[in-house]
């Protein structure tokens, strides 16, 4: 649904976006992560065409975003970053405004305005200038205006920036109930976000892809993969545990936080753990033979936040 | 056309949502009058005409206009509207036109307003009322090319006041075209044929005729195509530096 090809965008000496290719699909959620200047705002732009790329091209469900725009836009709904609107305008009126650019009319217009209303809880401010809403329904009246159409391709830029918990946790639960049958790409920066809601992340840092993979096989490559969190309930045995713990084969490298009564036990790698080295079997063995009946254990599957500062490190600065 | 028409109508909505509509029209009205009465001497020139009042339309839009225009573009682009409209399956072509048609629009509403000056000059005496219909209409067309050039500028800054500066400048420049004040940046070096060039783009020369009544085609082709023009270059710098 779209084929990015080799797209580019420099300003002047400075590159934001260096040769981006990639393609995606209906029935993606495609997480785009990266550090704060890394490019992703700028690829979404040329998307949409609202910035023209310095070389590549970008196509949405076939149509060129450069030579056919106004038929690739039509596919497209798009939230920008900070949804902006038109701040002397009502909601209602400004759902129509948007209604009747994209030309929904009789019963469909009807229907559809009156979905995105409920869907995103509009209805008590309907009449109240964008001006005077809240940050939370200032995103939402951007949402309702980028899926009234109900597009095959939906991008969001950082759709739940400033949004409190609840809210966050509202547009997430709208993706995914829109996730089936669209393409939705969501730029953010908040990685929780991205395991919650996508089932392909791409990471760029300097206009450039480093990594593309789901958020789960991302994951696995922390060193954290698989680690044993180990956390005791009360003092004393804490370096005891540790030592019993760091003497196990399949343990690596053990990670204490004192204050916090946690161990965390590293494992092998993948490979080296399908020869039979099994941290957690190894440790839950270890707790009943020497009868740790006041410590808990989890296993870990990997942090997606620190492979990311593992990847871009140093792309932030 | 049904998305330019679109467009209009959000326009036209906006100024009446804010009191930007209400303040214009009051001033414009009430600066209208004080001309017209004061400066043109409408009653102490004896005439059942509106000489007076058509005279000063042009120094009146110097001002006005831009304070229209100078928000067209600029308030989108400070806002980050711009990036919601031209991501809407809408032509850059069609956003100008339909942000123009509405400001045209409007300035034509405050235009129309004036009309108890009409009444007036018809209950004093007995005027040529097609020959104030034709100035009326000169007027509204002035306004449109000023507007015009007003809508260009506005895209290509994001600041309001740089704007409205540049715009009053441009028009100063195109109202007094014909004369020494501006030919004279130009008659030293520039063949006579420029300059010539330069004399007939005079907004006071061509609105001249038009408000004694008379159209003559050349006029209205000549507005024509200073509007046409500056919408053209307006969409050409929207298209270039949209993002920016």
């Amino acid at each position: 649904m779209i084929e990015i090809n080799g797209l580019t965008k420099t300003y002047g000496q400075h590159t934001v976006v260096d040769d981006l290719t990639f393609n995606c699909s209906s029935g993606e959620v495609l997480g785009f992560l990266g550090p704060n200047g890394a490019g992703k705002s700028t690829t979404m732009k040329m998307i949409t065409g609202f910035v023209s790329a310095t070389a590549g091209t970008a196509s949405v469900c076939g149509h060129d975003v450069g030579n056919d725009a106004i038929a690739a836009r039509r596919r497209i709904g798009y939230l920008p970053e900070g949804a902006p609107s038109y701040p002397e305008m009502t909601p209602g009126s400004f759902l129509q405004f948007v209604a009747d650019i994209r030309e929904l009319s009789g019963s469909r217009r009807k229907e559809r305005i009156d979905e995105v209303v409920a869907r995103l809880h509009l209805e008590p401010v309907i009449d109240q200038t964008i001006d005077t809403l809240s940050k939370g329904f200032k995103r939402r009246v951007g949402l309702a205006q980028a899926i009234l159409h109900d597009p095959d391709v939906l991008i969001l830029d950082e759709p739940t920036d400033g949004l409190d918990p609840n809210q966050k946790h509202e547009v997430r639960d709208l993706i995914n109930s829109m996730a089936k049958d669209k393409l939705i790409v969501i730029s953010t920066h908040i990685l929780e976000e991205v395991e919650a809601v996508c089932n392909r992340a791409i990471i760029i840092a300097n206009g450039s892809i480093l990594a593309d993979d789901t958020p789960q096989s991302l994951a696995a490559t922390s060193r954290y993969h698989n680690s044993v969190r180990i956390i005791l309930h009360s003092d004393g045995r804490f370096d005891e545990i540790r030592s019993a713990v760091e003497q196990l084969a399949s343990v690596t490298e053990v990670e204490s936080i004192r204050n916090e009564s946690t161990i965390i036990a590293m494992t092998k790698t993948s490979s080296e753990r399908q020869s039979g080295y099994d941290a957690w079997r190894d440790i839950t063995e270890l707790a009943k033979t020497k009868g740790w009946d006041d410590v808990s254990a989890q296993q870990e599957s990997g942090r997606l936040d620190e492979v990311f500062r593992q990847i871009t490190g140093g792309a932030s600065a | 056309m049904n998305m330019t028409k679109a467009l209009i109508k959000r326009e036209l909505m906006s100024y009446f949502a804010t009191p930007v509509a209400y303040v214009f029209i009051v001033i414009f009205l009430i600066l209208m009058g004080t001309f017209t009465f004061y400066l043109g001497g409408f009653y102490e020139r004896g005439q059942a005409d509106l000489s007076g009042f058509f005279n000063y339309h042009p120094w009146l839009y110097l001002f006005l206009v831009p304070a229209i225009s100078m928000r067209l573009w600029a308030e989108e682009r400070k806002s980050g509207s711009i990036e919601l409209l031209m991501t809407l399956p809408i032509t850059p072509w069609q956003c100008v036109l339909g942000k123009y048609l509405a400001a045209w629009a409007f300035t034509v509403l405050a235009l129309v307003l004036t009309f108890p000056i009409w009444i007036t000059v018809n209950y004093l005496g007995d005027p040529d009322n097609g020959a104030i219909l034709a100035a009326y209409f000169g007027s509204a067309l002035m306004a449109g090319g000023f507007l015009a050039i007003g809508s260009c500028l506005s895209a290509v800054t994001r600041n309001q006041v740089i704007a409205f500066v540049i715009t009053i400048v441009v028009c100063f420049g195109f109202l007094l075209a014909g004369f020494p004040l501006v030919l004279d940046m130009f008659s030293g070096w520039a063949p006579q044929a420029v300059v010539d060039g330069i004399a007939s783009l005079s907004f006071l020369s061509h609105f001249a005729s038009i408000k004694k009544g008379v159209i003559d085609f050349r006029d209205l082709v000549y507005f024509s195509l200073l509007i046409g023009a500056f919408l053209y270059a307006n969409t050409i710098v929207l298209t270039w530096k949209k993002a920016d």
